[in-house]
């Protein structure tokens, strides 16, 4: 990409916190402030804070959003109650993987839904929406991205630093539900998500606000609230086995091969784009599978790399391996023909290293305490 | 972005410190900002011959993984082995307890250790990282 890279409302936050910055999908974003690792560590076990106004958001209003909605994606926004969210796709017509979405039901009298998109494909997703919702009246489809701006609280201490700087009553609010309220004062939409498998919560807020929200939010933290950059991101999300559009999620893949076929609703009444393909792939069960695999040794699987069978023929690809800092070992996500079982072993540049299956997620917080 | 003056520099982001016939060998303080937290580090064995210019082990970090070059030709007398248990000194101390491992090189007739051409000066490594940005 030669164009000059997006700015995000915390830019300035960032360079005073020193943050490695880096581009990712046009953006210029914090990788880390100083170790991932440390800042990993501290979402598992105190709080992190997250820019992530990258995220395109897309809001989809107006009588009949709800059915237009249902149109355009695989889930069923309609069902959902006021002030509830779902974790969503974006399908081709061939069932193939567009996007991976949250939508947000933020209102119902007038009808309105916040739909969350990947920053790589707001664009992709700002155009299927439109013209996916063109065709029931009075729906009607803006791009909020660049008013937005989204920080993310997560860890098991989220809950009580937010309490202290909004007017929310947190502790009533369920996991993948939101609310609009305030926080440090400004109006915000406060929600009970997150991509890193603690309990937290965002806050999408003005592009204006943000760095208020930012600041009240660290001095509100008692130590172990740290900022967090995409790095300790994508470790945090792997661990808790939640998909990366791009590596487990692509045009190629639908969501039954990503072991998501629950968020495919064959059984909502309406038409939607995708259903038949994706109804005969319900029906004939996934090519291959998307599978857990712990490296026995220190050497890191990486996306890309070959999973092999004992016999040494492929059976899959790594989507995703990092070293884990929660298990203390290279941790990766493959997907592995239907049927292939272990031991496998994973090729990392030319030497075989076994790797054992375990289930998904490698971390459950649940299980934890 | 520390570069000791006294330390010789590789294109590659290692650095080797000449004491007599003993190189010892690390990455440098840019290449370990750039690769994030390192997670394990392979060394060449003792008593292996390594050349300079070729790879002889690999460093991994959180995003990625890289070669490890040699600077230097010879045989591997010593490796860190601390790093084994503790990879990030490798972020904490790149010049110091970080060090990788060193090697025997040969000496001319002036006592004087014989380098590969090509290394860089503190100098001329700091105006590479500036460059690259």
């Amino acid at each position: 990409m030669t164009s000059q890279p997006r700015d995000t409302p915390l830019r300035a936050v960032h360079e005073r916190l020193g943050a490695t910055m880096t581009e990712f999908a046009g953006w210029l974003m914090p990788l880390r402030y100083s170790s991932e690792t440390a800042e990993h560590n501290a979402v598992r076990s105190g709080a992190g804070l997250f820019d992530l106004s990258h995220m395109g958001e897309i809001a989809v209003t107006g009588p009949g959003a709800g059915a237009a909605l249902d149109y355009a994606v695989v889930g069923w926004p309609s069902a959902l109650a006021p002030g509830r969210a779902r974790y969503t796709m974006l399908c081709a017509p061939d069932g193939g993987v567009l996007d991976d979405l949250v939508i947000y039901r933020q209102g119902s009298d007038p009808e309105r839904f916040l739909v969350v998109a990947n920053a790589a494909n707001t664009a992709v997703v700002l155009g299927e929406l439109q013209r996916r919702c063109s065709r029931t009246p009075g729906a009607q489809v803006h791009d909020e991205t660049a008013a937005t701006g989204l920080i993310a609280i997560q860890g098991p201490n989220a809950a009580r630093i937010l309490s202290a700087v909004t007017d929310l009553e947190l502790g009533a609010m369920r996991y993948y539900a939101g609310s609009y309220g305030s926080v440090a004062d400004r109006p915000a939409w406060v929600a009970r998500t997150g991509y890193t498998g603690e309990d937290g919560f965002e806050v999408f807020c003005a592009a204006g606000d943000c760095e208020r929200v930012w600041t009240a939010l660290t001095e509100a933290g008692p130590a172990g609230l740290v900022p967090a950059g995409l790095a300790a991101r994508d470790t945090l999300r792997l661990e808790a086995g939640m998909p990366l559009y791009g590596n487990e999620l692509g045009p190629d893949v639908t969501p039954y091969e990503a072991g998501l076929g629950r968020v495919v609703r064959l059984d909502k009444p309406a038409d939607f784009v995708g259903r038949q393909a994706l109804a005969a792939r319900a029906a004939e069960g996934p090519r291959q599978v998307l599978t857990g695999l712990v490296a026995r040794s220190r050497r890191v699987p990486r996306h890309g790399y070959a999973v092999l069978s004992e016999a040494g023929g492929r059976v899959g690809v790594v989507t995703s391996g990092a070293p884990s800092p929660t298990l203390g070992a290279p941790i990766a996500m493959a997907y592995v023909e239907t049927g292939a079982t272990g031991p496998f072993g994973i090729d990392i540049r030319g030497k075989t290293e076994p790797a054992d299956v375990t289930e998904l997620p490698f971390y459950d917080r649940s299980k934890q305490r | 972005m520390s570069v000791p003056a006294e330390l010789r520099y590789t294109e590659e982001h290692e650095w080797v410190a000449i004491d007599g016939d003993s190189a010892s060998v690390g990455i440098t303080d840019y290449a370990a900002q750039s690769l994030g937290d390192v997670v394990y580090v392979s060394l060449p064995a003792v008593g292996s011959t390594v050349t300079a210019g070729e790879p002889c082990g690999e460093v991994e970090s959180t995003k990625s993984v890289s070669d490890l070059y040699s600077p230097v030709d010879g045989e591997v007398t010593e490796v860190n082995e601390e790093l084994d248990d503790d990879p990030g000194l490798v972020n904490a101390e790149p010049y110091g307890a970080g060090w990788m491992f060193r090697v025997r090189v040969a000496v001319g007739t002036d006592g004087e250790a014989a380098l590969p051409p090509g290394l860089l000066t503190a100098v001329e490594y700091d105006e590479l990282t500036k460059s690259a940005g």
